[in-house]
């Protein structure tokens, strides 16, 4: 069990009224990180980023440093901030958001200055109406502070950073989208190849994207070096992580734990964090990483929170978040909701994701609604196999972006281990749990 | 629509001299110039111009998306297409407050969907729909990233507790009587805060130190070479 101090890297601060603050932030080693990055070489500071292994939080996990190294040489490069959170059940960048703005402005102003970028833009969702407010007074008050804008801290080292608020749309989390979302565009992803950010991204010129918590660690571990944030975690999963709990479980919440030294068990159980179950429940299954995640069993409790681990058992941390579900959860209609979400919002691009996550949809609403045949549950099995071919893990890609083969995740994982709860719909005619 | 049309369709250039635009109104318009000043393209300001414009008129107006095409320098029916797309921008009036209540999967496990059926009764609107004071649009939402207070509800945005029909019906009656008025902005004001610099770092200026650094960076890779 957590009994151990938890180190705080990213949610240092959030817990003071007055965190979002320059005056909290600068009282607790605020723009320290900053000024010491400033007096290293850039590639001394990418370097720092590099031996830490800090994996994007934003869901592929991808390195950040090695992502940085990446980037094409062009005498314009930009640097955007991903804070788009739509990912259903996923919280944790809204704390820092609206708890945090500074540390997320110098997370980017000290990776502009490894990047050498032009520009950073950093896109929030439009629904963080709190969050955008609070980030624009932050960056105020930052380039009065002189840790943004012109000669930061007379350095020599300048740039710029700009809040775009999104307007609703969770395909604008996928880079690319994001990116033509920026340009005054519909939010639709491009083909990669050959779009890849960091080689064709925002006005076609050189662009790193990195999510909001991804960057949020950048101050810290330019403070306390890379080999201190590696020393934490295990194996490549290093550092901390923020877990966003919800669902059927006593405390939901953020909450920020070193990678791999605790299990969902943990997280789910242990009073300090998610308190357990309501009493005289039992948990059915959980979801370990987003809705795009196959879903986890009892078994699968003791696992710990670690990129690899989760990975190897057919599942993946992704964005962060765990959905708990219990006895009493009605699993054709938790998967239906999921579906739902998928086809509303599907950009409508590929085939396969526009018209089959309406069918999947059409057939489990007809299954809830106590309408279903026998015949619907190959039907849905095949439907899903249409949109993501063999049904494996990580699913094989039919269309443009991830969004489309993520839909059967929460199908098959629900067919495949509670296949009596969908029959029991369809034989009695409603859900038998509620 | 011919060249000499006084909406043009190039990208780089922005509105040309010749567009006046009619609608928006004076200080939104200077908002709207300030903001299109902040991207190396104009086009990158579309989505910001639409949440002012809907700030300004409380929907987004056929109007205002002329205005904005000619302000960025697209057709107007290339601002059409592209704020169709996007869930927060509302192409019919609205009422004064937008209550969105999420029903995705944290929320649907913590009752989500008989607290919108309560909703449905006690504002006697469907989802979508608003009330015949015109004070009130109900919408069924996406998750709205606040997942750990669930049933999650925004108003115009802005998080409200709201988790129980009981402080629903309190919130509503907030709403009616104005008490909420300052917390909660009408429907279409989003960033309330404005900048207080423009683009503080020349963009010749970050072109001759990139350049610089560039060298720089190639200078100790020489001397690293030749060291090792
Ligand atoms: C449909 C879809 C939605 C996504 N939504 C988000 C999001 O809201 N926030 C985010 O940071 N990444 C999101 N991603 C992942 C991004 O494409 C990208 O991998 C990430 O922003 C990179 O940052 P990181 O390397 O720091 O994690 C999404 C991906 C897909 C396919
Ligand atoms: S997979 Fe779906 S969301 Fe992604 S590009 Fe294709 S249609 Fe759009
Ligand atoms: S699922 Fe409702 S706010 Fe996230």
């Amino acid at each position: 069990m957590t009994t151990m101090a938890v180190p705080r890297i990213v949610s240092a601060r959030v817990h003071h009224d007055d965190s979002h603050t320059l005056d909290r932030y600068l009282a607790t080693r605020g723009y320290e990180g900053l000024k010491k990055a400033l007096a290293m070489t850039p590639e001394a500071v990418a370097r720092e980023v590099d031996e830490a292994n800090l994996l994007g939080r934003g869901g592929a996990g991808f390195p950040a440093g090695r992502k940085w190294s990446m980037m094409r040489k062009n005498p314009t490069t930009y640097l955007v901030i991903n804070g788009d959170e739509s990912e259903p059940a996923t919280f944790k960048d809204h704390l820092l958001v609206e708890n945090d703005p500074h540390q997320i402005i110098e997370g980017a102003v000290i990776a502009a200055y490894a990047l050498q970028v032009s520009q950073i833009f950093i896109y929030l969702r439009g629904e963080f109406a709190l969050g955008l407010e609070r980030l624009q007074s932050a960056l105020n008050e930052a380039y009065a502070y002189g840790a943004v804008g012109h000669d930061i801290f007379s350095s020599g080292f300048s740039i710029d950073v700009v809040v775009h608020p999104g307007a609703g749309a969770y395909v604008c989390g996928e880079e690319t989208a994001l990116l033509e979302s920026l340009e005054g565009k519909r939010g639709f992803p491009r083909i990669k190849p050959p779009n890849f950010p960091a080689a064709v991204g925002i006005y076609g010129e050189p662009t790193i994207v990195n999510n909001v918590e991804t960057l949020s660690n950048v101050p810290w571990i330019i403070l306390n070096g890379g080999a201190a944030f590696a020393a934490l975690g295990e194996g490549s999963s290093t550092g901390t992580r923020l877990f966003a709990l919800a669902g059927r479980v006593r405390n939901p919440g953020v909450y920020e734990l070193e990678m791999v030294k605790n299990t969902f068990s943990d997280l789910i159980n242990d009073p300090a964090l998610g308190g357990g179950l309501f009493p005289g429940r039992e948990l059915k299954a959980f979801i370990p990483g987003g809705v795009s995640a196959p879903w986890f069993f009892p078994e699968h409790l003791d696992l710990p929170l670690g990129q690899e681990q989760v990975d190897a058992a057919g599942s993946m941390l992704g964005s962060g978040s765990v959905v708990v579900m219990d006895d009493q959860t009605c699993v054709v209609r938790a998967s239906w909701r999921i579906t739902r979400f998928f086809h509303r919002e599907s950009c409508g691009q590929c085939t396969p994701c526009r018209e089959g996550s309406g069918w999947l949809e059409k057939i489990l609403e007809r299954i809830e609604i106590g309408q279903g045949r026998r015949e619907d549950l190959d039907l849905l099995l095949d439907a899903c196999d249409n949109i993501s071919p063999g049904l494996t893990w990580p699913p094989q890609q039919t269309t443009i972006c991830v969004l489309g083969p993520s839909i059967p995740s929460s199908i098959t994982s629900a067919i495949s281990r509670f296949r009596d709860d969908f029959l029991a719909h369809i034989t009695l005619g409603r859900c038998p749990h509620v | 629509m011919s060249a000499s049309s006084p909406v043009s369709l190039t990208r780089r250039s922005g509105a040309p001299a010749s567009f006046t635009p009619t609608h928006l109104h004076p200080e939104v318009l200077d908002r709207a110039r300030k903001l299109i000043a902040l991207y190396p393209e104009p086009r990158s300001a579309l989505i910001p111009l639409c949440h002012l414009a809907q700030g300004q008129d409380g929907w987004l107006t056929p109007e205002a998306m002329i205005d904005i095409a000619g302000l960025v320098g697209v057709t107007p029916s290339e601002v059409l297409g592209t704020a169709s797309f996007y869930d927060m921008f509302h192409l019919e009036p609205v009422g004064k407050y937008v209550v969105s209540l999420c029903t995705n999967i944290a929320c649907l496990l913590r009752g989500a969907l008989e607290l919108l059926e309560h909703a449905e009764d006690s504002l006697g609107v469907k989802s979508g729909g608003t009330t015949e004071d015109q004070l009130i649009t109900l919408e069924e939402a996406e998750c709205l990233a606040g997942c750990d207070r669930a049933p999650c509800v925004q108003v115009n945005s802005r998080y409200v507790e709201a988790t129980t029909p009981e402080t629903f019906d309190h919130l509503v009656a907030d709403l009616r009587a104005g008490r909420r008025s300052a917390e909660i902005p009408a429907h279409g004001t989003l960033i309330r805060v404005q900048r207080t610099v423009g683009l503080a770092a020349d963009r010749d200026e970050i072109a001759r130190q990139r350049a610089a650094m560039a060298e720089a960076e190639a200078r100790r890779a020489a001397t690293d070479g030749t060291a090792s």
